[in-house]
């Protein structure tokens, strides 16, 4: 009976663990930030983040559901079990690491000044000019350092928020991520990169909840599985004509 | 307007000094921001209501005016502003107008430059719109008979509504008008959506560096404590009335 009643335990919790790996992965990404996540015209979320997330859960073989999520809440409704992961180009900060942890990095970020052409810009304006950033990113916490206590930093929820602003004249340079910043750049004649890209050590990872030991274990092995593949490369070359790994 | 600005920072820094030892580590860190922000928010809130109280007494009286287009314009104003939300007002002024840019809006584009201006109109407008409803009310409920008296006595129509209507209404709206004055101060937070840094906008800039949820109860604190000063302000000048 004792047997039995164990057997059936396992029995039971071995269906209950089946049914838990076999749920869908739910994974957020802001769907704000081109080329790395945004909307489509038809309402989809693509993007290089998106990618890579779709080829890290066929290499894990899981379904993944992709949601979207507001930047200044992303972190919360992980914590929250909204979802299980963050695939949206997130910093690995200190900061952010009290709160969730993250996977090895995906990508290395830069980030760039970018200001109209003829203003004559430089780096040494940042301190006496207005300078534009996302709320909540690593640039915006570059802008402020180098801005010095209450410069005139303008903080936007959106990235196109501040890029519409830089254009209408509001502020006179902004913070962004380098790749991106390229990406606008093609699009956006009269504006460019002030000096040179600035690199700040910044490592992308995948954001999960505390103690998923297991789900981090299981993206690592995948991602580089996908490095190791030529999946990777592939998506990269796709966006950026590069490896941004 | 940069010796105002310094002389702000000076009180802001000299009161986080104070308060640091008394406060909480992860306030006393951002301490100047949350201050800052604070006077930011009441500098808002001070000149809304100042510059709304004018338009809505303007808008009062042409709601009650006989001239039918005064009167039309004046509904069409506080009905647009009382029906929509504030943050749409906020949007279409910064994101939707302001997008036009310097050279399309030639000579209005200081104004439209700054969140900080933009939000001072929008938060103007909208309570002089809600305000002059508040008024609206007061001036129809005093008896038609004591403007007839004040025009008899040989005031004119503007002396007569100054010195005898007007602190009569303001006396039956006065705690309605209170009311507003917070709903407006609590309104005033949406302005940190268009790059204001008021007691909002330090607010979740500081949560995005520490991610520490507790700084919106910090800001909670403060709002409460700009809210309860201005009841004070209110219930002060409620006995003042009775007393005069």
């Amino acid at each position: 009976m004792k047997l039995k009643i164990s057997a059936l335990a396992t029995a039971v919790a071995v269906t209950i663990s089946g049914m838990a790996y076999a749920q869908d992965l739910r994974i957020a990404t802001e769907a704000a930030y081109p080329p790395f996540n945004e909307k489509n015209a038809a309402g989809e979320i693509v993007g290089f983040d998106v990618d890579i997330a779709n080829a890290l859960c066929a290499e894990m073989k899981r379904t993944c559901v992709i949601v979207a999520q507001d930047w200044d809440g992303i972190i919360p409704a992980l914590v929250n079990n909204k979802y299980d992961a963050i695939v949206a180009s997130m910093s690995i900060t200190e900061e952010r690491q009290k709160s969730i942890d993250f996977t090895s990095p995906y990508y290395s970020n830069y980030i760039a000044l970018v200001a109209k052409n003829d203003s004559g810009f430089t780096m040494d304006d940042v301190t006496s000019k207005s300078i534009g950033a996302q709320r909540s990113t690593v640039a915006s916490e570059w802008a402020e350092e180098n801005a010095g206590s209450r410069g005139d930093v303008k903080l936007y929820d959106t990235q196109s928020a501040a890029y519409s602003d830089l254009e209408s004249g509001r502020i006179d340079a902004l913070v962004s991520d380098y790749l991106p910043a390229v990406d606008w750049l093609k699009a956006n004649q009269g504006f460019g990169i002030v000096g040179d890209k600035i690199d700040i050590n910044d490592k992308i990872g995948i954001g999960l909840r505390k103690g998923e030991d297991d789900l981090k274990a299981a993206f690592d092995k995948a991602l580089a599985a996908i490095r190791e593949n030529g999946t990777y490369l592939a998506i990269s070359e796709k966006y950026f004509g590069v490896d941004i790994f | 307007m940069s010796v105002y600005q310094d002389a702000k920072y000076a009180v802001s820094d000299a009161a986080c000094a104070a308060l640091t030892p008394v406060t909480p580590d992860s306030f006393g860190q951002f301490c100047p921001r949350f201050i800052d922000g604070f006077f930011v928010t009441v500098e808002l809130l001070v000149l809304s209501c100042a510059l709304g109280l004018v338009i809505a007494i303007s808008v009062a009286f042409a709601r009650l005016s006989s001239n039918m287009f005064l009167n039309k314009a004046a509904f069409v104003y506080s009905y647009v502003f009382r029906g929509t939300p504030l943050l749409v007002q906020l949007w279409i002024m910064y994101f939707g107008l302001g997008s036009l840019g310097a050279e399309n809006l030639g000579f209005l584009w200081p104004l439209f430059k700054e969140g900080w201006t933009i939000g001072l109109i929008v938060l103007t407008l909208n309570t002089g719109a809600y305000v002059s409803e508040i008024l609206r009310g007061g001036l129809v409920n005093i008896p038609k008979g004591q403007m007839e008296a004040a025009v008899a006595t040989g005031m004119s129509w503007f002396q007569s509504m100054f010195h005898i209507m007007l602190p009569q209404a303001f006396k039956i709206a006065w705690p309605a008008y209170g009311n507003e004055v917070v709903l407006l101060m609590k309104g005033s937070a949406l302005v940190s959506t268009i790059t204001v840094l008021d007691l909002m906008g330090q607010t979740r800039t500081v949560f995005s560096r520490s991610y520490n949820l507790e700084v919106y109860a910090y800001s909670a604190v403060l709002y409460l404590i700009l809210a309860g000063m201005i009841t004070l302000l209110f219930k002060f000048g409620e006995n003042r009335m009775k007393t005069g």
